[in-house]
Order: C-alpha cells, then structure tokens, then sequence
C-alpha cells in the first residue's frame, strides 16, 4: 500500500504538468468551437465550412496521399533491407535511408522550398541534363511539394519501425518460400508484409497525425489559397484573433484523426478477433 | 523479379577456366541507390549551396558568386543570429532540466513499482502524440496572454516542456524497467537507504536510457516552430522562429544558414543515437 502511495506521488508532478498544460487546452479548444458571440452553437462550423471546405479537403488528399506513399516506400526499403542478398547494397541503403529522421520540419520546408523551386537545384539539373528546357521547367511548390515534403521527412520513421519488426519475424517461413522457389517480390507481399501490419498501422496513424498538425511546412512551401488547415487556423488567429473559427477547424482536423484511429483500432479488433 | 533468382548467369568462365564473377545486378542496385541518394542529398546540397551563394539567380545552375559575406552578416556582433541561438539553447537547456526532473520520479514509478491504474497513466502521456496539437497551442497562448507568460522565456520553455515529457517519460519508464529490481534489492538489504540505493544503484544503471531522453527533449526544443510561433512570437526568437522570418523575407542565404545550425545537432544525433538507446531499453518502450 506504501510503495502504491509513493508511486503515485512520484508520478503526480509529471501528470499534473500533461492535465495543466495539455489537457486543458485540448478542452478548451473543444468548448471554444461552439463559443459564438450569440452564445453556444454552431455558428463557427457553419462559417468554417463556407470558407474553408476546399481546405479541408485538400487536407485530407495531401494527408491521405502522403501516408500511402510514406507506406509503400517504407515497405520498399524495409522489404529490401530484410530480403536483398547483397550485404553491401543493403548496407549502403541501411546507412542512406535515415538521414531526414531528426530533420525538423522546419528546415525540411526551407530545404525543400530551394530545391522544388522554378530556379531550384533539381530544375536545374534537370536543364542542365537537356532533360528540360528552361522554359518548361515548373515550380513545384504547391500541394505537390507539402507531399514531397511530407514523404521526405516521414518514411524514414516508417521504414525504422517497419524494418525493426521485419527483422524480428521468423526467417524460417521467409527459407522455406525461398527454398520453393517464390520470388523476394512475392515473398514480401505474401509472407512478410502481412506479419508485419500492426506495425506498419501504427507507423501510418502516428504520421497522419504528425502532419495534420505540422505548420511550417504549409507556411513555407505554400501558403496561398488553397493551403492546409494549419496554415488557416494561423491564419485567423494572427489577421483576425478569431479563436471560434480557428478552434471549429482545429474541431475538425482532430474529428479526421480520430477517424483514421477508428479505422486503426477496428482493424486491430479483427485480427484479435481472428 | 523472378529473374532475380537467377543471378548466377552472369558469373562467366574466365579464359584460365576459373570462374569470373562480374556481378551485373550492380548496374540496377548503382542506378536505385543514386536516386535514393539522389533524393535525400540532392536538397541538402542545394542549402549548402545557398548557404555560400552570394548571386544566384534564374536561369543559372549554380550561384554566380560564392563568398561568405551572409555568415559574416548573419553572425555579425549586431546580427540576430548569436541572440537567437543564446535564447534557443536556454530554453532548450531549461526544458531539459525541467522536463527531466519530473519524468525522472514518474518513470522510476511507471517503470519499478506497483501502481494503480498504471496502463492509464501511460495512456495519459502518449495523448499529444494521439492528437493533432495546433488547436492545443492556440489555446495555451491565449491561457498564457491572460497570465502573462505569453512572450516570455518560462512560457516557451512550459510549451516544450509539455511536449517532451511524453518521450520523456516513455523512454525513462523503459529505462527504469531495464535495470535488474534485485541490485536494489541487494544493495537495501546490505543496510543503504532507499534514496541511496536509487542514487548509487538503479540511477547510474538506468542513465544511458535518461541521457537519451535528454537528448531528444533538448532536440525537440532546439527544433520546436508551432508552439513557439504561438506563444513566444515576436517577443522571444527561437532559431525556428528566426529561420522562418528570414525565409518569409525572401532572404533564403540567412534561411540557409540558419536551417543549416538546425541540421548540424539534428544529424549528429541520428549518427549516434543507437549508442545511447540499447536494444534492451528500446524492446520494452510501451510495455
């Protein structure tokens, strides 16, 4: 009962400090979306969805669009790092991959902003290639590039996570299927990938989160209209100090991942369930 | 890819008669490794490039002009880049300290004693990672503004605190968990205090796993834009925040330089981190 009482005290400042600073603010935020100056209602949904629908959505593509192709890389590179037969080319792959792990996202908006740019690097090679001619080169510095932003940043994290579960998956079934003569294509996708789905579920979630809540990256790669819902919370709170319609969009940006946390845990049920 | 399995044709018999490898599966993995390489040192090569270009324009390749008069300028005496970084590693060293002074005594209690409800605590702390946080920075601001806090170094440095605690305290209960419950033990029944047995025994044994997460939170601060944009701007200038300013201004060889101070500890750490976070403490993070 002491070693209870002890526990809990010990652990009291830290979740006291989560409960003030984080926890609080989360409430209120829910409760400041339907502060109208008409009192409770939802006025501020109405007015965020007449302004920001195109937004929302085009949230929801980049997201969506980032995540699968965070996914199909990882299970690429991680596929690779398990099954290629070449020690050295999966050494060299292993040493490259992770470089943008520790990145923050803001330096990835500065870097990427250089290099997609009309003028930038990879435009320039490209015309220096004879690829392109200088007029044909176009900026990417649009949705295109929060993706590429997005997919830059996040696979490494994916691939770590995926390629640790990978490699703890018995390579007895991984020889067998070898031994009969399946492909390393096919062995990925029939044997490995399907061991390692919770995992890679976990990495997908933890990622559609992270960058429905990432600002910078929308800041600096595009901020015109249409940007993302980051960009327009911003944008109300530092024009307009309206906290009704910056909290009705933060409303709905956490009702898109509570949504995709849904989808994760059903999914997760059934394969208990099995 | 089933023609992957027959890499053995190009191995082809050398005049001599032994055998002569020539290994052409090296043409396809040379040509992917560059892409990858390609795509992840491609842009990084382009900011160190801005960093140093003194004229660089459209149409042109590369820069113009090379020279380092925007480090001079960016690092003058006058120039806010030493504040800035002064202020950034203040409230980074700060949120260190207070961030590990209180995950330290919760991870010692998640990860070694009994405790009621505790899948609950832990749930509790892996919350802001559950959740988008841009609507819970809008709202700390606006709490802080009427408390006085917003703009100031404390207030900074509690955002970033919040932020950190969660790896903190994950990767502390880890540690705490990893160390063998029968050294206390020993050293307890050979006559030493509880304080002590924790300070000679489990704390030195745990501290790999505790440098680690300090590491990360005093990297998660230096790194940190959304909650400083809400709560320090303009009043405190975290680099992030100078990096963003600059990059706004169209000045991108001050962005550059900037950005480049960011990636230095940021690289640095994904080189060593896997000295730091051993296996055993990284298997028994979340459980």
């Amino acid at each position: 009962m002491r070693e209870r009482l002890t526990g809990l005290l010990l652990a009291l400042p830290a979740i006291a400090t989560i409960a003030l600073l984080y926890l609080m603010p989360l409430i209120a935020s829910m409760t400041g979306a339907f502060e109208t100056e008409a009192g409770f209602g939802l006025g501020n949904f109405v007015k965020s969805t007449e302004l920001y629908t195109t937004d929302i959505l085009y949230t929801l593509m980049i997201v969506s669009l980032s995540t699968l192709i965070i996914a199909g890389l990882s299970i690429a590179i991680a596929g690779y790092l398990t099954l290629g037969e070449n020690p050295k080319a999966v050494a060299i792959l292993r040493w490259l991959y992770r470089w943008p792990l520790f990145i923050p996202f803001i330096v990835v908006g500065q870097v990427l902003r250089t290099f997609l740019a009309k003028n930038g690097l990879m435009n320039n090679l490209l015309v220096a290639g004879g690829i392109l001619t200088p007029l044909q080169t176009v900026s990417f510095l649009d949705w295109r590039g929060i993706v590429i932003a997005f997919v830059w940043k996040q696979t490494p994290f994916v691939t770590l996570l995926v390629a640790g579960a990978m490699a703890s998956i018995d390579r007895g079934t991984i020889e067998a299927a070898r031994n009969l003569g399946a492909s390393r294509l096919r062995i990925l996708i029939e044997i490995v990938v399907p061991q390692v789905r919770t995992t890679l579920l976990v990495g997908m979630v933890l990622s559609f989160v992270t960058m429905m809540s990432v600002l910078s990256v929308p800041l600096m790669i595009s901020a015109q209209s249409p940007t993302m819902i980051t960009a327009d919370i911003a944008f109300r709170i530092n024009a307009y100090g309206d906290y009704g319609v910056a909290n009705a969009l933060g409303m709905i940006s956490l009702a898109m991942t509570m949504a995709v946390a849904i989808v994760y845990l059903r999914l997760n049920l059934k394969e208990k369930a099995k | 890819m089933s023609a992957l399995a027959n890499r053995g044709e190009s191995a082809l018999p050398a005049p001599d008669g032994r055998v002569f490898s020539l290994d052409l599966w090296w043409l396809p993995r040379a040509l992917v490794l560059g892409l990858v390489a390609f795509a992840i040192f491609g842009p990084l090569a382009n900011l160190l490039l801005w960093t140093v270009a003194e004229r660089w324009y459209f149409p042109n390749t590369l820069p113009l002009e090379y020279g380092f008069s925007y480090w001079a300028k960016v690092f003058s005496p006058r120039g806010v880049a030493w504040e800035s970084l002064g202020t950034s590693i203040l409230i980074a060293l700060l949120t260190v300290l207070f961030a590990l002074a209180l995950a330290i005594p919760a991870g010692y209690a998640l990860g070694r004693l009994k405790l009621p409800a505790r899948s609950l605590i832990l749930l509790v702390f892996l919350i802001p990672q559950a959740f988008p946080n841009l609507p819970v920075y809008v709202n700390i601001a606006r709490f802080f503004y009427d408390v006085g806090l917003n703009g100031t170094i404390a207030g900074v440095v509690l955002v970033h605190v919040t932020h950190g605690l969660v790896f903190a305290v994950w990767i502390a209960t880890a540690a705490f968990a990893a160390v063998d419950a029968e050294l206390e033990e020993a050293a307890r029944s050979m006559g030493a205090g509880a304080l002590r047995a924790f300070r000679d025994v489990t704390l030195p044994l745990a501290m790999p796993g505790l440098m680690a997460s300090g590491i990360f939170v005093f990297l998660e601060s230096l790194d940190e834009f959304t909650g400083s944009f809400f709560v320090g701007a303009p009043d405190v200038t975290t680099l992030p925040l100078l990096l963003y300013t600059a990059g706004a201004g169209g000045n991108y060889q001050g962005a550059s330089i900037t950005a480049l101070l960011l990636l230095v500890p940021s690289i640095a750490f994904m080189l060593v981190v896997e000295r730091f976070l051993r296996a055993d403490v990284l298997a028994r993070i979340g459980h």
